[in-house]
């Protein structure tokens, strides 16, 4: 039995977290990881971190752990990136956000799309004479299915964010690039961390 | 008077600025940095650097090579002899993507070089401006970091980054690309300081003595253990260290063909080469060991043949500078993560001091048999054409195992590294992960300037000799001394092998002409013969060595003949075959 939503054996998304400096051609040195093993982005995020001038990257892939695991080596090898991280779904706490575009004639008479976006979350964010965008955050899902919900009415256009990830485990950047801004290597520093922990987590 | 200046210039910490223009700041670094000889080609993006190097032509040796990936196989050359980091120049452009090959074999053989390639005026980036290629981006794959500086202010910061991004931890190709305007910029020097710390990137961890302990451990009850080295081990200057475990701990140890040298040939211990054209023995016994002791060295699939029967029934060590390379290939029980410098050093002192005799005397019954089926004939046929294995033999009586051996890529590659004997370090000198033909001409060259008091031999084959053939006119110009080796079989041999072997004998375009390579020499200015017979070649061979400078000795060797032992691809070590 399949469907669209089956997934080729211990395939799952993984969320990427790659915390960066701030350098021109980072990206293109971090796409290529992926690129080169013919590993399609399902999204890419970029965007400042919770510490000043310190980058972060979110990364999502359909993969196997074992080759996250080793892309996370890779990138985490690039001479600019500081730390990479992945996760499940299960580990995160992720968002997408996607603006629609309806007719405003459509959303004046027809009282069903209103309800409709109502229960679907979705906010008006403009509104003209001529058409309405409306905004939804949430899970893939959820975005998607207000397209679908739409399509009837007549959704001129379509758009949706990258997701962004916040690691439900995770203290933080700050403590992490203090040791890493230190010229020596203390013995506080858990290097072989990843060692112990093959599974989870992979850190320097 | 200029000099007296430069002194100046050049000491570090220097407080007072001075006007310099950008060029001058980078010849400046490269002096504190030790730089001694330059390998490159000018070229209009890079003028403004070539015409300050004209003011430095007491203090740094630029030897001007015929192409640019010339000029980077030198840098490596440099670089593997003498353990320094490799400097290169090209323009922008079409000078910069010859580059493209040199560091795609240097970033896979971790070799460190420092490239500094011209860039057209920062305001026509973009533009499709006269030679302008976006290099950045064309060498983002093959470098381990690289840099555009578009503004003098920033040379000398980039510079010390670059040395210290190559040379450190596992070492690597850097491109820093230098607008013209950058170059000519005059702006206010405070001097050099090299670089010691970015906080992004972590050379080498601190050694964790628990998995030292676990390695000691399974190493200490083990029965049948085995050691593999790899590059790392000269890499990490760690020949010394890396004897003394081997000695301690009594294990046979097995070599790549990036390895070979860290210890010598002949040491008792030594049982020989891995992977696909390696030793009988080793690859056999890689599957029967039980605890596998792998020591920079990165289990590239020419080394395992197929993984999923590789070595399974035994517990994995793997000891590497580079994490990213432990579970990439091959699962590992322990694995000890940081420089072998300092690894080893706690390995031995953990250890038991033991004798594997009997073990070690199931390799040397490999060693038999391998020697009945295969090396007896290759390196002592009595009748027929020569073999390129008997030429090295013989080259091993003369040299004594104390030549600099630069292969190209094919079968005399495989056959060079198989017999040539080694009694020191950073002596095999080869393109072993990208498989660059046309690499050993130059990278002689570079090998030569790396290690000027040693006889540096360039192995090479017909067809490799006629890729970069061009750097004969380097030698000419530069005087350099580099005995060229041509083993000639008249084929493209490795590929004719695996035609006959797996293509039914379709000998598809490698049957491939060449010219007098004694004529072609002699035109630039190198002395040189061509033998055919058995009885020439020991005393060309010693004409070779003694002839004062550069000499081409042109081997006619037997055509159709396969490098065995062979492990098939798609096959496990242990499948490998003698004929």
């Amino acid at each position: 039995m399949s469907n669209d939503n089956t997934l080729p054996e211990g395939k799952q998304e993984f969320n990427i977290t790659v915390y960066t400096e701030n350098q021109i051609g980072l990206l293109n040195r971090i796409a290529i990881i992926f690129t080169r093993r013919k590993i399609n982005i399902d999204s890419l995020n970029t965007s400042p971190s919770e510490i000043d001038s310190i980058h972060r990257f979110n990364i999502v892939i359909t993969e196997t752990e074992d080759v996250v695991r080793k892309l996370a080596r890779q990138i985490e090898k690039q001479v600019e990136v500081l730390k990479v991280y992945y996760h499940t779904n299960a580990d995160v706490i992720w968002q997408e956000m996607a603006l629609y575009k309806v007719p405003a004639d459509v959303i004046a008479e027809k009282v069903a799309v209103e309800r409709l976006l109502r229960e679907n979350g979705a906010r008006a964010v403009v509104i003209r004479k001529d058409y309405v965008v409306f905004e939804t955050t949430g899970h893939r899902e959820e975005t998607d299915n207000l397209i679908k919900v739409l399509q009837p009415f007549g959704l001129i256009e379509f758009v949706r964010t990258a997701r962004i990830a916040i690691i439900k485990d995770s203290e933080g950047f700050n403590r992490k690039l203090r040791e890493f801004e230190r010229r020596e290597p203390g013995e506080d520093v858990i290097e072989n961390e990843y060692l112990n922990q093959r599974d989870k987590v992979f850190t320097m | 008077m200029e000099v007296a200046q430069q002194e100046v210039l050049t000491a570090p910490e220097q407080q007072t600025a001075v006007e310099l223009s950008g060029s001058a700041a980078l010849l400046e670094a490269l002096i504190v940095e030790g730089v001694d000889t330059i390998f490159g080609y000018p070229g209009g993006a890079i003028m403004p650097i070539y015409d300050a190097l004209y003011d430095y032509k007491e203090k740094l040796n630029h030897i001007l090579v015929r192409h640019e990936q010339g000029g980077i196989h030198a840098g490596q050359g440099y670089a593997r002899t003498s353990g320094k980091v490799g400097v290169v120049f090209a323009t922008s452009g079409p000078g910069a993507t010859n580059l493209v090959t040199g560091l795609a074999d240097a970033q896979i053989d971790s070799t460190p070089l420092v490239c500094i390639t011209g860039q057209v005026f920062a305001h026509l980036l973009g533009t499709d401006a006269f030679q302008e290629t976006d290099v950045i981006n064309i060498t983002t794959p093959v470098t381990k970091w690289n840099y555009q500086v578009t503004d003098a202010n920033e040379i000398p910061e980039a510079i010390a980054k670059a040395f210290y991004i190559a040379s450190t931890g596992r070492p690597g190709p850097v491109l820093i690309d230098i607008t013209k305007n950058a170059q000519i910029q005059k702006f206010q020097y405070k001097g050099y300081t090299p670089c010691n710390h970015i906080r992004s990137y972590r050379p080498k961890p601190i050694v964790r003595t628990q998995y030292i302990e676990q390695a000691a451990q399974v190493i200490n009850e083990a029965k049948k253990p085995f050691i593999l080295w790899g590059q790392g081990v000269l890499l990490g200057n760690a020949e010394q260290e890396f004897k003394a475990f081997v000695e301690k701990s009594g294990i046979p140890a097995a070599w790549t063909i990036m390895g070979v040298g860290a210890i010598p040939t002949d040491h008792p211990q030594n049982v020989g080469m891995l992977g696909m054209h390696g030793n009988y023995g080793p690859n056999v016994l890689t599957n029967e060991c039980d605890v596998l002791i792998a020591i920079g060295m990165r289990f590239d699939d020419r080394v395992t043949g197929r993984l999923d029967k590789y070595a399974k029934q035994a517990k994995v060590i793997h000891l590497d500078i580079d994490p990213a390379e432990i579970d990439k290939n091959v699962q590992t029980h322990v694995a000890v993560w940081g420089d072998c410098k300092e690894t080893l050093p706690l390995l031995t002192k953990h250890i038991e001091a033991k004798q594997h005799t009997e073990w070690l005397e199931k390799f040397n019954d490999f060693t038999r048999k391998e020697n009945e089926a295969v090396i007896d004939a290759e390196l002592h046929p009595k009748t027929g054409e020569m073999t390129m294995g008997e030429v090295i033999d013989q080259l091993n009586h003369l040299t004594g195992g104390d030549a600099v051996i630069v292969t190209d890529v094919g079968q005399h590659q495989m056959v060079g590294c198989r017999y040539a004997k080694f009694n020191q370090t950073r002596s095999n000198i080869t393109s072993g992960g990208l498989g660059t033909m046309g690499f050993a001409l130059p990278a002689a060259i570079g090998a030569k300037f790396g290690a000027q008091d040693r006889t540096v031999v360039a192995v090479i084959g017909d067809g490799g000799f006629q890729m970069t053939l061009q750097e004969l006119g380097t030698i000419m110009q530069s005087g350099v001394d580099v005995k060229i080796l041509i083993l000639n079989n008249r084929f493209l041999g490795m590929v004719r092998q695996w035609q006959e072997l797996f293509n039914e004998r379709r000998y598809s375009f490698v049957d491939i002409q060449s010219p007098d390579f004694v004529q072609v020499a002699k035109g630039y200015g190198i002395a040189g013969q061509c033998i055919k017979e058995r009885e020439e070649l020991q005393p060309a061979l010693q004409e070779m060595l003694n002839h004062k400078g550069s000499y081409l000795l042109e081997v006619f060797v037997t055509k159709e003949n396969n490098v065995f032992p062979m492990v098939p691809q798609g096959c496990s070590v242990s499948e490998i075959r003698l004929k």
